[in-house]
Protein backbone atom coordinates (compact mmCIF):
# COMPACT_ATOMS: atom_id res chain seq x y z
CA UNK A 1 0.00 0.00 0.00
CA UNK A 2 1.38 3.31 -0.91
CA UNK A 3 1.07 6.31 1.58
CA UNK A 4 0.97 9.84 0.85
CA UNK A 5 4.42 11.39 1.96
CA UNK A 6 4.64 14.35 4.42
CA UNK A 7 5.94 16.38 1.86
CA UNK A 8 3.12 15.96 -0.06
CA UNK A 9 0.12 15.82 2.34
CA UNK A 10 2.16 19.82 3.06
CA UNK A 11 1.58 21.01 -0.55
CA UNK A 12 -2.00 20.11 -0.08
CA UNK A 13 -2.41 21.91 3.27
CA UNK A 14 -0.72 24.85 1.47
CA UNK A 15 -3.80 24.62 -0.56
CA UNK A 16 -6.13 24.27 2.39
CA UNK A 17 -6.68 20.76 1.91
CA UNK A 18 -8.36 20.03 5.36
CA UNK A 19 -8.34 16.35 5.19
CA UNK A 20 -4.88 16.97 4.23
CA UNK A 21 -4.37 18.51 7.84
CA UNK A 22 -6.33 15.99 9.32
CA UNK A 23 -4.49 13.28 7.57
CA UNK A 24 -0.28 15.00 8.76
CA UNK A 25 -2.18 15.42 12.04
CA UNK A 26 -2.78 11.63 12.69
CA UNK A 27 0.68 10.85 11.63
CA UNK A 28 2.69 13.03 13.86
CA UNK A 29 0.14 13.93 16.87
CA UNK A 30 1.01 11.03 19.46
CA UNK A 31 4.86 11.73 19.06
CA UNK A 32 4.93 15.73 19.14
CA UNK A 33 2.18 15.07 21.74
CA UNK A 34 4.98 13.45 23.73
CA UNK A 35 7.83 15.52 22.85
CA UNK A 36 5.90 18.64 24.40
CA UNK A 37 4.88 16.71 27.25
CA UNK A 38 8.18 15.43 28.28
CA UNK A 39 9.54 19.03 28.13
CA UNK A 40 6.33 20.72 29.57
CA UNK A 41 5.27 18.28 32.09
CA UNK A 42 1.56 18.99 32.06
CA UNK A 43 -0.87 17.01 29.78
CA UNK A 44 -3.27 19.59 29.79
CA UNK A 45 -1.06 21.95 28.41
CA UNK A 46 1.11 19.87 26.29
CA UNK A 47 -2.53 18.81 24.21
CA UNK A 48 -3.25 22.68 24.14
CA UNK A 49 0.43 23.11 22.84
CA UNK A 50 -0.11 20.44 20.48
CA UNK A 51 -3.18 21.75 18.97
CA UNK A 52 -0.70 25.10 18.65
CA UNK A 53 1.84 24.09 16.92
CA UNK A 54 -0.25 22.46 14.12
CA UNK A 55 -2.35 25.36 13.40
CA UNK A 56 0.97 26.72 12.46
CA UNK A 57 1.71 24.06 10.26
CA UNK A 58 -1.77 25.14 8.60
CA UNK A 59 -0.40 28.44 8.02
CA UNK A 60 2.71 28.00 7.14
CA UNK A 61 2.62 24.73 4.89
CA UNK A 62 3.12 27.50 2.13
CA UNK A 63 6.58 28.91 3.18
CA UNK A 64 7.48 24.79 3.83
CA UNK A 65 10.77 24.51 1.84
CA UNK A 66 11.78 20.86 2.28
CA UNK A 67 14.83 21.87 3.51
CA UNK A 68 14.54 19.60 6.09
CA UNK A 69 12.28 16.31 7.23
CA UNK A 70 8.56 17.17 7.34
CA UNK A 71 8.82 16.08 11.09
CA UNK A 72 12.07 17.78 12.28
CA UNK A 73 10.38 20.77 10.76
CA UNK A 74 7.14 20.07 12.88
CA UNK A 75 9.29 19.68 16.21
CA UNK A 76 11.47 22.44 15.37
CA UNK A 77 7.57 24.63 16.21
CA UNK A 78 6.78 22.55 18.82
CA UNK A 79 10.00 23.12 20.76
CA UNK A 80 9.76 26.93 20.53
CA UNK A 81 6.74 26.78 21.51
CA UNK A 82 7.31 24.64 24.72
CA UNK A 83 10.62 26.83 25.33
CA UNK A 84 7.80 29.90 25.40
CA UNK A 85 5.88 27.95 28.17
CA UNK A 86 9.06 27.21 30.04
CA UNK A 87 10.30 30.49 29.89
CA UNK A 88 6.78 31.77 31.79
CA UNK A 89 7.06 29.79 34.05
CA UNK A 90 10.72 30.09 34.82
CA UNK A 91 11.66 26.51 34.43
CA UNK A 92 14.80 26.07 36.09
CA UNK A 93 13.24 26.69 39.17
CA UNK A 94 10.47 24.94 38.53
CA UNK A 95 12.61 21.96 37.68
CA UNK A 96 14.79 22.58 41.20
CA UNK A 97 11.46 22.31 42.84
CA UNK A 98 10.10 18.98 40.26
CA UNK A 99 13.35 17.21 41.14
CA UNK A 100 13.03 17.79 45.11
CA UNK A 101 9.51 16.38 44.80
CA UNK A 102 10.65 13.10 43.17
CA UNK A 103 10.44 11.63 46.44
CA UNK A 104 14.14 9.56 47.66
CA UNK A 105 12.72 6.75 49.62
CA UNK A 106 16.48 5.68 50.84
CA UNK A 107 15.44 4.27 53.62
CA UNK A 108 11.85 2.73 52.20
CA UNK A 109 12.78 -0.87 52.14
CA UNK A 110 9.88 -0.88 49.40
CA UNK A 111 12.29 1.45 47.20
CA UNK A 112 15.27 -0.41 48.18
CA UNK A 113 13.71 -3.47 46.23
CA UNK A 114 12.80 -1.27 43.84
CA UNK A 115 16.54 -0.04 43.29
CA UNK A 116 17.21 -3.02 42.28
CA UNK A 117 15.27 -2.50 39.18
CA UNK A 118 17.76 -0.80 37.88
CA UNK A 119 15.60 0.09 34.80
CA UNK A 120 13.02 2.09 37.19
CA UNK A 121 15.54 4.04 38.46
CA UNK A 122 16.84 4.92 35.20
CA UNK A 123 13.42 5.98 33.97
CA UNK A 124 13.19 7.92 37.35
CA UNK A 125 16.78 9.48 36.73
CA UNK A 126 15.96 9.98 33.43
CA UNK A 127 12.90 12.12 34.76
CA UNK A 128 14.86 14.35 36.47
CA UNK A 129 17.22 15.67 34.20
CA UNK A 130 17.29 19.26 33.23
CA UNK A 131 14.56 20.23 30.03
CA UNK A 132 17.82 20.86 27.97
CA UNK A 133 18.96 17.75 28.84
CA UNK A 134 15.24 16.14 28.69
CA UNK A 135 14.90 17.42 25.12
CA UNK A 136 18.10 16.23 23.61
CA UNK A 137 17.65 12.67 24.67
CA UNK A 138 13.95 12.42 23.72
CA UNK A 139 14.82 13.61 20.16
CA UNK A 140 17.62 11.28 19.74
CA UNK A 141 16.09 8.24 21.37
CA UNK A 142 12.74 8.73 21.08
CA UNK A 143 12.24 10.77 18.27
CA UNK A 144 15.31 9.08 16.48
CA UNK A 145 16.29 12.24 15.04
CA UNK A 146 20.16 12.14 13.47
CA UNK A 147 22.84 14.71 14.94
CA UNK A 148 21.85 16.64 11.81
CA UNK A 149 18.51 16.83 12.53
CA UNK A 150 18.85 17.77 16.20
CA UNK A 151 21.31 20.30 15.22
CA UNK A 152 18.44 21.97 13.14
CA UNK A 153 15.74 21.58 15.62
CA UNK A 154 17.92 23.10 18.42
CA UNK A 155 19.54 25.27 16.14
CA UNK A 156 22.93 24.64 17.80
CA UNK A 157 26.11 22.88 15.90
CA UNK A 158 26.58 19.50 15.20
CA UNK A 159 29.44 19.46 17.13
CA UNK A 160 27.44 20.73 20.10
CA UNK A 161 24.63 18.60 19.54
CA UNK A 162 26.96 15.51 20.35
CA UNK A 163 28.38 16.99 23.18
CA UNK A 164 25.85 18.19 25.00
CA UNK A 165 23.57 14.27 24.51
CA UNK A 166 27.02 13.09 26.40
CA UNK A 167 26.75 15.65 28.76
CA UNK A 168 22.98 14.84 29.69
CA UNK A 169 24.06 10.94 29.64
CA UNK A 170 26.99 12.43 32.20
CA UNK A 171 24.23 13.97 34.22
CA UNK A 172 22.48 10.88 34.26
CA UNK A 173 25.35 8.54 35.48
CA UNK A 174 25.86 11.34 38.70
CA UNK A 175 21.53 10.55 38.97
CA UNK A 176 22.29 7.14 38.97
CA UNK A 177 25.47 7.02 41.54
CA UNK A 178 23.52 9.18 43.86
CA UNK A 179 21.23 6.34 43.85
CA UNK A 180 23.78 3.50 44.57
CA UNK A 181 24.30 2.42 40.88
CA UNK A 182 28.03 2.69 39.63
CA UNK A 183 28.07 2.44 35.70
CA UNK A 184 31.55 4.60 35.20
CA UNK A 185 31.69 7.34 32.46
CA UNK A 186 29.27 9.18 31.63
CA UNK B 1 47.09 12.14 36.80
CA UNK B 2 44.19 11.83 34.50
CA UNK B 3 41.40 10.10 36.08
CA UNK B 4 38.00 8.29 34.39
CA UNK B 5 36.00 11.56 35.13
CA UNK B 6 38.62 13.63 33.15
CA UNK B 7 38.66 12.17 29.86
CA UNK B 8 37.53 13.05 27.15
CA UNK B 9 34.85 11.24 25.18
CA UNK B 10 35.87 9.85 21.98
CA UNK B 11 34.34 10.60 18.66
CA UNK B 12 33.13 7.13 18.26
CA UNK B 13 32.00 7.22 22.42
CA UNK B 14 30.08 10.49 21.08
CA UNK B 15 28.04 8.80 18.22
CA UNK B 16 26.80 5.58 20.78
CA UNK B 17 23.30 7.24 20.85
CA UNK B 18 22.52 7.52 17.54
CA UNK B 19 24.41 3.91 16.81
CA UNK B 20 21.74 2.68 19.44
CA UNK B 21 18.69 4.71 17.56
CA UNK B 22 19.97 3.42 14.17
CA UNK B 23 20.33 7.35 12.70
CA UNK B 24 23.82 6.94 11.54
CA UNK B 25 24.90 6.77 8.22
CA UNK B 26 26.46 3.52 6.70
CA UNK B 27 30.01 4.57 6.92
CA UNK B 28 29.50 6.19 11.05
CA UNK B 29 27.64 2.67 11.41
CA UNK B 30 30.38 0.74 10.44
CA UNK B 31 32.87 2.62 12.51
CA UNK B 32 30.68 2.32 15.63
CA UNK B 33 30.54 -1.44 15.03
CA UNK B 34 34.36 -2.42 14.56
CA UNK B 35 34.96 -0.26 17.40
CA UNK B 36 32.60 -1.86 19.60
CA UNK B 37 33.60 -5.20 18.14
CA UNK B 38 37.69 -4.45 18.92
CA UNK B 39 36.71 -2.34 22.92
CA UNK B 40 34.71 -4.62 25.47
CA UNK B 41 35.17 -1.39 27.36
CA UNK B 42 33.13 0.51 25.21
CA UNK B 43 30.77 -2.53 24.23
CA UNK B 44 30.07 -2.37 28.24
CA UNK B 45 29.21 1.35 27.72
CA UNK B 46 27.11 0.81 25.05
CA UNK B 47 24.97 -1.30 27.17
CA UNK B 48 24.25 1.41 28.77
CA UNK B 49 23.36 3.42 26.12
CA UNK B 50 20.60 0.80 24.67
CA UNK B 51 19.46 0.81 28.09
CA UNK B 52 18.88 4.60 28.39
CA UNK B 53 17.25 4.09 24.67
CA UNK B 54 14.87 1.52 26.24
CA UNK B 55 13.96 3.57 28.98
CA UNK B 56 13.46 6.78 27.23
CA UNK B 57 10.88 4.89 24.71
CA UNK B 58 9.18 3.11 27.49
CA UNK B 59 8.68 6.62 29.51
CA UNK B 60 7.16 8.17 25.87
CA UNK B 61 4.66 4.63 25.67
CA UNK B 62 3.96 4.85 29.13
CA UNK B 63 2.97 8.67 29.29
CA UNK B 64 -0.11 8.23 27.06
CA UNK B 65 -1.71 9.99 23.78
CA UNK B 66 -3.38 13.32 23.46
CA UNK B 67 -7.20 13.38 24.06
CA UNK B 68 -9.44 11.68 20.93
CA UNK B 69 -10.80 15.30 20.76
CA UNK B 70 -7.72 17.00 20.16
CA UNK B 71 -8.59 16.90 16.23
CA UNK B 72 -11.78 18.91 16.67
CA UNK B 73 -9.88 21.15 18.94
CA UNK B 74 -7.28 21.71 16.24
CA UNK B 75 -10.05 22.33 13.34
CA UNK B 76 -12.00 25.00 16.02
CA UNK B 77 -8.53 26.81 16.20
CA UNK B 78 -8.27 26.84 12.19
CA UNK B 79 -11.66 27.50 12.12
CA UNK B 80 -11.22 30.66 14.26
CA UNK B 81 -8.40 32.11 11.94
CA UNK B 82 -9.36 35.32 10.24
CA UNK B 83 -9.44 35.12 6.69
CA UNK B 84 -6.50 36.85 4.56
CA UNK B 85 -9.04 39.61 3.74
CA UNK B 86 -9.95 40.02 7.47
CA UNK B 87 -5.94 40.14 8.18
CA UNK B 88 -5.53 43.24 5.57
CA UNK B 89 -8.37 44.53 7.18
CA UNK B 90 -7.30 44.41 10.73
CA UNK B 91 -3.59 45.23 9.71
CA UNK B 92 -4.73 48.78 8.09
CA UNK B 93 -6.95 49.35 10.97
CA UNK B 94 -3.67 48.71 13.15
CA UNK B 95 -1.20 51.12 10.93
CA UNK B 96 -4.13 53.61 11.03
CA UNK B 97 -4.07 53.51 15.05
CA UNK B 98 -0.23 53.77 14.95
CA UNK B 99 -0.19 57.09 12.37
CA UNK B 100 -3.01 58.32 14.97
CA UNK B 101 -0.55 57.33 18.19
CA UNK B 102 2.34 59.11 16.22
CA UNK B 103 0.79 62.38 16.14
CA UNK B 104 2.59 65.34 17.44
CA UNK B 105 0.83 67.92 20.15
CA UNK B 106 0.13 70.47 17.32
CA UNK B 107 -1.41 67.81 15.04
CA UNK B 108 -3.72 66.81 17.98
CA UNK B 109 -5.70 69.32 17.22
CA UNK B 110 -7.25 67.65 14.15
CA UNK B 111 -7.68 64.69 16.30
CA UNK B 112 -11.18 64.18 16.68
CA UNK B 113 -11.65 64.46 12.48
CA UNK B 114 -8.67 61.82 12.23
CA UNK B 115 -10.94 59.57 14.81
CA UNK B 116 -14.56 60.24 12.99
CA UNK B 117 -12.24 58.87 9.59
CA UNK B 118 -11.12 56.36 11.70
CA UNK B 119 -14.26 55.44 12.53
CA UNK B 120 -15.74 55.50 9.09
CA UNK B 121 -13.06 53.60 7.76
CA UNK B 122 -13.12 50.92 10.39
CA UNK B 123 -17.45 50.89 9.37
CA UNK B 124 -16.07 50.68 5.58
CA UNK B 125 -13.76 47.53 6.40
CA UNK B 126 -16.29 45.80 8.63
CA UNK B 127 -18.76 45.78 6.41
CA UNK B 128 -16.47 44.83 3.73
CA UNK B 129 -15.45 41.45 6.14
CA UNK B 130 -19.39 41.14 6.41
CA UNK B 131 -20.36 41.11 2.36
CA UNK B 132 -17.47 38.92 1.91
CA UNK B 133 -18.46 36.62 4.12
CA UNK B 134 -22.08 36.87 2.91
CA UNK B 135 -20.72 35.48 0.36
CA UNK B 136 -21.60 31.47 -0.74
CA UNK B 137 -18.81 30.06 -1.35
CA UNK B 138 -16.01 32.76 -0.04
CA UNK B 139 -14.03 30.62 1.93
CA UNK B 140 -10.72 31.18 2.00
CA UNK B 141 -7.84 28.94 3.64
CA UNK B 142 -5.31 30.73 5.95
CA UNK B 143 -2.41 29.64 4.10
CA UNK B 144 -3.48 30.75 0.85
CA UNK B 145 -1.22 33.21 -0.76
CA UNK B 146 -2.80 36.75 -0.83
CA UNK B 147 -2.60 39.93 -2.87
CA UNK B 148 -2.33 42.42 -0.23
CA UNK B 149 0.38 44.51 -0.28
CA UNK B 150 2.50 44.82 2.77
CA UNK B 151 4.02 48.70 3.34
CA UNK B 152 6.92 48.90 5.39
CA UNK B 153 10.41 47.07 5.87
CA UNK B 154 10.65 43.84 6.91
CA UNK B 155 14.18 41.51 7.86
CA UNK B 156 14.52 37.67 8.23
CA UNK B 157 16.03 37.25 11.58
CA UNK B 158 17.64 34.37 13.63
CA UNK B 159 17.38 34.70 17.31
CA UNK B 160 20.43 33.02 19.14
CA UNK B 161 19.83 29.42 20.67
CA UNK B 162 20.90 30.69 24.16
CA UNK B 163 18.17 33.65 23.97
CA UNK B 164 15.40 33.21 26.40
CA UNK B 165 11.96 33.86 25.42
CA UNK B 166 12.07 37.24 28.22
CA UNK B 167 14.93 38.46 26.31
CA UNK B 168 13.63 37.98 22.49
CA UNK B 169 10.42 39.99 24.11
CA UNK B 170 12.59 42.46 25.28
CA UNK B 171 14.43 43.07 22.33
CA UNK B 172 11.42 43.44 20.51
CA UNK B 173 9.83 45.79 22.53
CA UNK B 174 13.03 48.07 22.84
CA UNK B 175 13.47 48.42 19.19
CA UNK B 176 10.00 48.26 17.68
CA UNK B 177 9.72 45.07 15.87
CA UNK B 178 7.51 43.19 15.79
CA UNK B 179 7.35 39.24 14.51
CA UNK B 180 5.06 39.27 11.36
CA UNK B 181 5.94 35.50 10.30
CA UNK B 182 7.86 32.20 11.09
CA UNK B 183 9.73 29.92 11.94
CA UNK B 184 10.48 29.33 8.38
CA UNK B 185 13.36 27.16 7.41
CA UNK B 186 16.50 27.44 9.41
CA UNK B 187 14.59 29.02 12.23
CA UNK B 188 13.83 32.34 10.66
CA UNK B 189 11.32 34.49 11.16
CA UNK B 190 10.11 37.74 9.13
CA UNK B 191 10.46 41.23 10.99
CA UNK B 192 8.76 44.56 10.55
CA UNK B 193 11.22 47.06 11.29
CA UNK B 194 9.67 50.22 10.34
CA UNK B 195 5.90 50.70 9.88
CA UNK B 196 7.39 52.52 5.91
CA UNK B 197 9.95 51.90 3.16
CA UNK B 198 13.56 52.63 4.61
CA UNK B 199 16.16 53.77 2.41
CA UNK B 200 18.74 51.52 1.90
CA UNK B 201 21.30 52.81 3.73
CA UNK B 202 18.96 53.18 6.56
CA UNK B 203 18.12 49.58 5.94
CA UNK B 204 21.69 48.79 6.71
CA UNK B 205 22.45 50.75 9.26
CA UNK B 206 19.03 49.40 10.71
CA UNK B 207 20.44 46.21 10.10
CA UNK B 208 23.90 46.38 11.83
CA UNK B 209 22.29 48.05 14.99
CA UNK B 210 20.32 44.50 14.89
CA UNK B 211 23.31 42.61 14.02
CA UNK B 212 25.08 44.00 17.08
CA UNK B 213 22.49 42.78 19.65
CA UNK B 214 23.22 39.85 22.43
CA UNK B 215 19.88 38.10 21.22
CA UNK B 216 20.40 38.01 17.54
CA UNK B 217 22.26 35.21 15.54
CA UNK B 218 21.54 36.76 12.13
CA UNK B 219 19.44 39.27 10.42
CA UNK B 220 19.06 39.96 6.58
CA UNK B 221 17.12 42.59 4.99
CA UNK B 222 14.46 41.08 2.65
CA UNK B 223 13.52 44.26 0.79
Amino acid sequence: MQTTSDEDLIAKIAKGDRLAMAALFERHRVRVYRFLLRMVRNEAVAEDLNSDVFLDVWRQAATFEGRSAVSTWILSIARFKALSVLQRRREVELDEEQADTIEDHADDPEVALAKKDTAEVLRQCLAKLSAEHREIVNLVYYQHKSVLEVAGIVGIPEATVKTRMFYARKKLSELLSERGIERGWP
Amino acid sequence: MTTANEREPSEIELLLPWYAAGTLDAREAQQVEAALAGDPELARRFEWVRAEFAQETSINEMSGEPSTGDVKALFAKIDALPTPRQKAALNLGARFAEFLAALSPRTLAWSATAAALAIMLQAGLLAGILLEQAIPGGYETASAPTNVRREGTYVLMRFRSEATAADIAAFLSANKLSIVDGPAGGQLYQVRVAPTKLAKDDLMRVVQQLQDDKVVGFVAATN
